[in-house]
């Protein structure tokens, strides 16, 4: 995997079907690295089954036929060599609704880490440094220092967004994928988790799905609109919203559908 | 306008109806309960000149005409024990192939479908079935293992089923996080998904012991006996391959077989019997609940 590429993600004329329903039809798309990309469109249009097709997790949801080419940081994640572990430590995912493991907050953002590796690599002091950095990355550690061992699952939801998105760090990801990471937060929270994107910026490249059209405009550089499982329109972020170049575009930014 | 809000003829009427069905439903929770006590009590009351330490630890005497049940006690321990031993470890993995890796295609399907209706098949059929199988066909004979393994085969796709009930009450969120992080499902299920339906799967299988011990048919197509001699008390009476008396077939030979039984015995072995299943039910409710106070999300 070279970091070379221009492109992180690459795919070509990539088709999706869940069983005999088309999800995705001949997407071709390429995202920057270091970059922010939002993905917008109407409830089921694709976005979250595109997103899942990066990382392959989508074969784990039943009856999933994939066509096309799916490139990760220039390598096609088809090839018979991939490992789809190491492809899923590249490339995390965040989810909608916050979803800590029901483990204490040290042992989720060591879970990866924890599978990874044979037990006996693992040094207490790695691990605690390992949690250390990875909290402080995404803002948590003064907060919850002391509070290692409470359950993550009783942090409030800002926390818990926060710590699905240390659980990635410790596997250094190249790519988080984001599902509407900010659709069960409040004001405060989807700032905080903007502001943490923006942070992690540059370090590692980030895909977000979001419903929320003003987000999309504030957070990201470029942005991807998408309409029953086709690519419509990808472009910056600001020129898609000033001077948009397809009808449909135009329509669903206008707040026409969706 | 001091008639606001009153009621009118219309909602008075309703009213009256909603309280003649809740106490029609009322009444109906009453009803269901009432004769359980009534039996318990019925039960108690007429076992109650039997009931002793005695009874328990001693043999049948006189024909079975009196003494008391040790063998039977001990058998329907011997047949639960192994059956759900076999049963259980069958049926947990089976569940777990079924709801975390097979992918809905027709084997799957028909797997399913063969587990829900093997389900429903009457215990004299299975009887029937352990008596070719076991008995004759892996020529186990009359014995333990037979009836052990009938027993089994009758359980586990109840065990199947609650199992894969306790596993799909872990939240699928849980499953993505780790596949998310590049866990294979054997990972995610042990790390996180056996942990937190571990509660819901042993309140499965240690309810199948009621079953398994309040069974007869089964048994005593395959290994069950009337009588056996063993001695007064002793913990380890049977060998596997020997047959062994149970205390539902105890209960059915003095209670229709045997003449002159003294009156109290047929229903102190059915106290013993109902309280061995009330004890082990009431085990799996207090686990389950330590278990649940336990897991947070
Ligand atoms: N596992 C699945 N099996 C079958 N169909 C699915 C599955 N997941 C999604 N779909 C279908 O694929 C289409 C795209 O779904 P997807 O979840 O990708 O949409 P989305 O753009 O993320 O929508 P939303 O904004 O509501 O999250 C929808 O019509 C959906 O019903
Ligand atoms: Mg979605």
């Amino acid at each position: 995997m070279s970091p070379n590429t221009p492109y992180c993600i690459a795919t070509k004329e990539l088709s999706l079907w869940y069983g005999r329903f088309q999800a995705l039809i001949g997407v071709s798309v390429e995202i920057k690295h270091g970059l922010i990309t939002a993905l917008i469109g109407p409830s089921g249009c694709g976005k979250t089954t595109l997103l899942r097709c990066f990382n392959r997790v989508n074969e784990r949801y039943g009856n999933v036929t994939t066509t096309g080419e799916i490139r990760v940081l220039g390598k096609n994640i088809y090839d018979p060599d991939v490992s789809l572990i190491e492809l899923r430590k590249a490339v995390g995912m965040v989810f909608q609704r916050p979803n800590p493991l029901p483990i204490s907050v040290y042992e989720n953002v060591v879970f990866g880490l924890r599978i990874h590796s044979p037990a006996r690599s693992l040094t207490r002091s790695a691990l605690d440094e390992a949690v250390e950095r990875a909290l402080t990355e995404v803002g948590l550690w003064e907060d919850l220092k002391d509070r290692l061992h409470r359950k993550g699952t009783a942090l409030q939801l800002e926390q818990q967004q926060k710590l699905c998105i240390a659980r990635l760090l410790p596997l250094k990801p190249r790519l988080i994928l984001m599902d509407e990471p900010c659709s069960s937060l409040d004001v405060e929270g989807t700032r905080a988790i903007e502001e943490l994107m923006f942070a992690l910026k540059g370090q590692y490249t980030i895909v977000i799905v979001t419903h929320n059209m003003a987000q999309a405009r504030r957070a990201s550089d470029e942005c991807l609109f998408m309409l029953m499982g086709e690519l419509i329109e990808h472009r910056r972020t600001e020129d898609l919203f000033l001077t948009p170049q397809d009808h449909r575009t135009a329509e669903y930014i206008e707040g026409r559908y969706g | 306008m001091d008639t606001m809000f009153a009621e009118t003829p219309l909602v008075r009427v309703k009213r009256r109806r909603e309280s003649l069905a809740r106490g029609v439903f009322f009444c109906m929770s009453v009803a269901m309960i009432l004769p359980l006590v009534a039996i318990v009590t019925y039960l108690v009351v007429k076992a109650w000149p039997t009931l002793s330490w005695n009874f328990l630890v001693d043999i049948p005497r006189e024909g079975m005409r009196e003494g008391g049940i040790w063998p039977a006690l001990v058998g329907t321990i011997y047949l639960v024990f192994i059956s759900l031993a076999v049963a259980a470890p069958l049926g947990i993995l089976a569940a777990i192939y079924l709801s975390e890796y097979a992918r809905d295609n027709w084997f799957n399907r028909i797997i399913n479908l063969a587990v829900i209706n093997l389900a429903g098949v009457p215990s004299i059929v299975h009887a029937l079935f352990g008596l070719g199988a076991f008995v004759y066909a892996a020529k186990f004979g009359y014995s333990i293992i037979s009836a052990s393994l009938t027993l089994a085969i009758m359980t586990l796709p109840v065990i199947i089923a609650s199992t894969r009930e306790a596993l799909a009450s872990v939240p699928q969120s849980f499953r993505e996080a780790c596949w998310n992080v590049g866990a294979t499902r054997w990972q995610t299920i042990r790390s996180i998904v056996l942990p937190n339906s571990v509660s819901g799967i042993l309140t499965g299988v240690i309810l199948q012991v009621s079953r398994a011990a309040g069974e007869t048919a089964p048994i005593m197509f395959t290994g069950a006996v009337f009588y056996k001699a063993v001695e007064r008390g002793t913990l380890l009476p049977y060998y596997l391959d020997e047959q062994c008396m149970a205390l539902s077939m105890h209960l059915y030979t003095i209670s229709t077989q045997v003449p002159g039984v003294e009156e109290s015995l047929p229903y102190a072995t059915a106290v013993v019997l109902l309280g061995a299943v009330l004890l082990v039910n009431a085990s799996a409710i207090a686990l389950r609940v330590v278990l649940r106070s336990r897991k947070k999300w």
